[in-house]
């Protein structure tokens, strides 16, 4: 029974995990940038209004749904008599790398929850703010973001190298 | 100092320079596993 859901926790961990990582680079690699240039040509806002909103939506939930799936991936694969969710997160033996992919992850979800969306609620309007405070929650938004990209690479690289990949000598 | 966080490329090569940190950390946790038996 345990492998028989493996494809499908993979498949929609990656799915999602690509709806997330990919919408984190937009952010960064695009649209700080793209932001930046509109802003001093006076032509922000459609950006702001239009494209923002939508992506975070997206964003925020595919955070959620990736770690999700990724969870059950874990909680589904047996580590030596030992739940893989937990020999991952306890970073047990050969379990470490993917724990520390996990751990990773869990970190940025939490940054995109608890950081980086109450402060785009402030930017976007969401919720009232004055110029002070709404200057400070972009800064602590872009900071968040860039943190969160930063964290991608050895997510990605340890993701890449867990488990069940055939790269495990990189370890020993 | 400047925020290496303010520039992309400064936030890339962090990145990378933690992967290399957290793979060393995560290599030797493999190989004490291995080395006990486990």
């Amino acid at each position: 029974m345990q492998g028989n859901l493996d494809w499908f926790f993979r498949w929609f961990h990656i799915l999602a995990g690509i709806m997330w990582i990919g919408l984190l680079y937009f952010f960064n690699f695009v649209n700080v940038a793209a932001v930046k240039e509109a802003t001093a040509a006076g032509e922000a806002g459609p950006i702001s209004k239009y494209v923002v909103p939508r992506a975070l939506f997206w964003f925020r939930w595919g955070a959620v749904v990736t770690w999700i799936f990724g969870a059950a991936l874990l909680g589904n694969f047996n580590a030596g008599g030992t739940n893989g969710f937990v020999a991952a997160f306890t970073l047990q033996g050969a379990m470490a790398p993917i724990g520390f992919g996990a751990w990773l992850g869990t970190i940025m979800l939490l940054n995109v929850w608890g950081v980086i969306w109450p402060n785009q609620k402030k930017l976007l309007g969401f919720v009232p703010a004055t110029d002070q405070e709404k200057a400070k929650a972009r800064r602590r938004a872009f900071l968040a973001s860039r943190t969160n990209t930063l964290l991608s690479i050895p997510m990605l690289f340890f993701m890449a190298t867990g488990f069940t990949s055939q790269s495990q000598g990189i370890y020993h | 100092m400047k925020n290496p966080l303010d520039s992309l490329w400064g936030t890339v090569i962090s990145g990378f320079i933690l992967t290399a940190v957290l793979w060393a950390i995560a290599r030797a946790i493999v190989s004490h596993a291995l080395g006990a038996g486990a």
